[in-house]
């Protein structure tokens, strides 16, 4: 298995993480997106949105972070954690449910926030402080939908660890480096799911993979 | 015991539902959301969606919500039924509808859902619709086209040869974009322009399309 992609890239570290929890093999091929390599000639035939990561195994081809994610946790079900919801098709769907609201709900305020107050940073350019007033006030009624539901289960979908939490790792764990960590703070099920999630030993080797 | 669609046939979210049951032969009831009145922002219906948006979907004691994770459950539950929406016999497969199926959910549907909202919704808010937000939008669904054409160059559908819930995803956006001045977008690509033409003229989604008459006159 290859994994094209950028460490430092949020849906780059979805992949990882998810098969760091599986326990397989793997090669990661790094993409120097800072000279654009994502968008040459030789990365398009991989994903023709020009966007990390992408990921070959044998001759299947995949792009999208979900998509893939989704592929590792079945192909190897029986590897390392159980990311699944296996059982009837009701606890699948309640499983797909939550999946599609980090990737709907969840996604859209808390990236745009980790760009405003991480990325800009990083590039030299400066925080647009409206848009981070604006964003963190659309992502605070989203973990009021999370702290009730994490109040009656401990993780998204169910009891257990699931692809649905593991989805928002890279998210949560540069939020956690902004001032926007207030907003995971004084919501006590939230922030106890985000201590719990990102403690767990195959996020720190993504993390590790930082340190290279 | 049928399922309970909650929504309204005029939206697009709802009609993705739908038309996927419509694909499954699957017994449902719409029951209609009366969302001028403010329906889907409160209880009960807040306790089916706590995001207070249509559809929800209930079967028996499973609630669910958000369209796309209602219509895959469909697809699953009644995998014998109809067409076979999610290739259930080779994972590599059902792992190229998920490709398509994200690709719907993360690149598609931001650019074409701030066009339809423009035309479509904000009228009805009092508002003229923003040209500015408009024309950056169309350029993003422009690339977007471009990628698709290249594929339906290759494949006949999305994921592969075969219809899947991937194309099926796209429809009802699509086909309230097709009703814009901007329609061009698609008909300029011969390739995605023949898709849509298939598409678009399934008896399971033509069954949803004749409801689907919001900002027509009356409505």
């Amino acid at each position: 298995m290859k994994v094209h992609g950028y460490p430092l890239s949020t849906v780059t570290q979805r992949v990882l993480a998810c098969l760091y929890e599986k326990d397989v093999e793997f090669q990661f091929v790094n993409v120097d997106m800072v000279a654009g390599e994502h968008k040459s000639p030789n990365f398009l035939p991989l994903n023709p949105f020009g966007q990390v990561p992408a990921f070959e195994e044998g001759d299947l081809k995949l792009f999208e972070s979900r998509a893939t994610t989704h592929y590792i946790a079945h192909e190897y079900a029986d590897k390392g954690t159980q990311l699944l919801l296996p059982g009837s098709n009701k606890t699948m769907a309640v499983f797909q449910l939550w999946k599609e609201v980090e990737a709907h709900q969840f996604d859209p305020p808390s990236t745009k926030l980790v760009f405003e107050l991480r990325y800009k940073p990083h590039f030299g350019m400066t925080t647009d402080t409206a848009v981070v007033e604006e964003y963190e006030a659309k992502f605070a009624k989203v973990l009021d939908v999370y702290e009730a539901r994490l109040a009656e289960s401990k993780y998204l979908a169910c009891d257990h660890f699931t692809l649905a939490d593991l989805h928002h790792l890279p998210t949560v764990q540069y939020l956690l480096g902004s001032s926007a960590k207030k907003l995971f703070d004084s919501r006590p099920h939230v922030s106890a799911w985000v201590a719990d999630i990102t403690a767990r030993p195959a996020w720190s080797k993504v993390m590790g993979m930082l340190k290279q | 015991m049928a399922l309970k669609l909650y929504g309204a046939a005029m939206s697009p979210c709802t009609s993705r539902v739908m038309t996927c049951l419509h694909e499954k032969e699957a017994d449902f009831e719409l029951i209609p959301i009366d969302l001028f009145a403010g329906e889907h922002k409160q209880l009960p219906f807040l306790a089916k969606n706590p995001f207070g948006q249509i559809p929800a979907l209930e079967d028996g004691d499973l609630s669910l919500f958000e369209s796309r994770a209602i219509s895959a459950y469909v697809a699953e539950k009644y995998k014998e039924a109809g067409h076979d929406l999610i290739r259930c016999q080779s994972l590599k497969e059902a792992a190229e509808v998920k490709v398509w199926m994200e690709v719907e959910s993360q690149q598609y549907h931001p650019a074409i859902s701030p066009i339809i909202f423009q035309f479509f919704a904000a009228p009805l808010q009092g508002k003229v619709p923003d040209q500015a937000i408009i024309d950056e939008n169309l350029e993003k669904l422009g690339k977007v086209l471009d990628v698709y054409e290249e594929k339906l160059s290759r494949t006949k559908y999305l994921a592969g040869d075969f219809y899947s819930l991937a194309d099926l995803f796209h429809l009802s956006f699509t086909y309230y974009f097709m009703k814009t001045p901007c329609a061009n977008l698609i008909n300029e690509r011969p390739h995605v322009k023949a898709w849509w033409e298939d598409i678009s003229s399934r008896p399971a989604f033509q069954k949803v399309a004749s409801a689907m008459t919001f900002g027509e006159k009356g409505n």
